[in-house]
């Protein structure tokens, strides 16, 4: 009688467990550049590897299976067209030891500025950098004038100043290696992270 | 007196903006955030910050873009609460901690993933995902939406 009652508690203590705590799915999905990655997912003290698009894994069930397009339809459709637009970068390269432009980075600064406008609520980071021509101080100067410059282009063009963040990292992060001096175009840049 | 609280105001803008660690971009329906005992309305722009609680009610969503350029949305009915959130902007080092609570959820890694992978991760209340670079959902949940 009394195995009985322990058993019948055990049973009711397994399906109050299990309203407890709701089902949950996860998957993996392919990025928009085609690349797919993978999560590891802990569960029940086990490690699941998904590294394969539409690999997943559920709860009570072990090991990996797989996402339906029924399941990406009915239960994600949603939450998949909330992301947000995708982030984008730009470089824009200057003359030498100066805040001007070169003529082909003035080009693209209606591609930059149509990326900013097709976002509701955008935010905007310029770091400005430059080569190593002149000493460290002369050249943490000219990249905030870099930046500045690429900030007040945007302004003009109507885009809230709050909404860019401007910064200069001297000569510190040179995308070319150089020696000391050395007069590196692709280094002289104003990198912009625009999302 | 009415400069005073101009001034404190400019002031709070200010830190609030350095406390954010993402900002709200778009928004469907009717979305709120829980922050210090409070409930705010949500709107597109506002800062998220680490400890909120973003909620969606029905036929809601919302997308959110995070300082190192990771990506998450909530579909209807969804909580999500930011455990944690660091990012270093130079290094990209950080930590990126998340509990989805009930509903459905789609992410995109960013930085922080790049540098140190499995350094974002999402907890359900039954498992614990490590993000290893990659576009991926979450459901908690079998009626959500």
């Amino acid at each position: 009688m009394g195995a009985v009652l322990i058993g019948a508690l055990v049973v009711l203590a397994v399906v109050l467990g299990r309203q407890t705590t709701p089902d949950d799915l996860i998957a993996v999905l392919p990025s928009a550049d085609g690349h797919t990655g993978s999560v590891v997912v802990e569960r029940d003290g086990e490690r699941t590897l998904l590294d394969k698009t539409y690999a997943a894994s559920r709860s009570g069930e072990p090991g990996a299976g797989w996402l339906t397009d029924q399941e990406v339809r009915e239960s994600f459709a949603t939450a998949l067209a909330a992301v947000p637009v995708r982030p984008a970068f730009f470089l824009l390269y200057f003359e030498t030891a100066t805040d001007q432009l070169t003529e082909e980075s003035k080009g693209q600064l209606s591609q930059m500025f149509a990326e900013i406008t097709r976002r509701p609520s955008p935010d905007i980071l310029v770091i400005g950098h430059t080569d190593r021509v002149g000493n460290d101080e002369e050249n943490d100067r000219l990249s905030r004038m870099r930046a500045e410059r690429v900030k007040g282009d945007l302004v003009a063009q109507g885009i809230p100043a709050n909404r860019i963040l401007a910064s200069g990292r001297g000569e510190r992060e040179p995308i070319v290696p150089t020696a000391d001096g050395v007069d590196e175009p692709r280094n002289r840049r104003v990198e912009i992270n625009v999302r | 007196m009415r400069w005073f609280f101009t001034v404190a105001a400019l002031l709070f803008a200010a830190l609030a903006q350095a406390n954010d660690v993402g900002q709200i971009k778009n928004l469907t329906g009717t979305v709120h955030v829980e922050r210090d005992g409070q409930r705010l309305a949500a709107k597109p722009g506002m800062g998220v910050r680490q400890a909120d609680v973003l909620v969606t009610g029905s036929d809601s969503s919302v997308g959110v873009t995070f300082l190192d350029n990771s990506l998450l949305s909530l579909g209807p009915s969804s909580t999500l609460a930011i455990d944690h959130y660091s990012f270093d902007s130079t290094t990209h080092v950080g930590r990126f901690d998340s509990s989805l609570k009930r509903g459905t959820l789609a992410g995109v890694s960013g930085r922080i993933v790049k540098q140190s992978p499995e350094a974002m991760r999402v907890r359900t209340p039954s498992s614990v995902m490590a993000v290893r670079g990659t576009d991926f959902v979450v459901r908690v949940g079998a009626d959500a939406q």
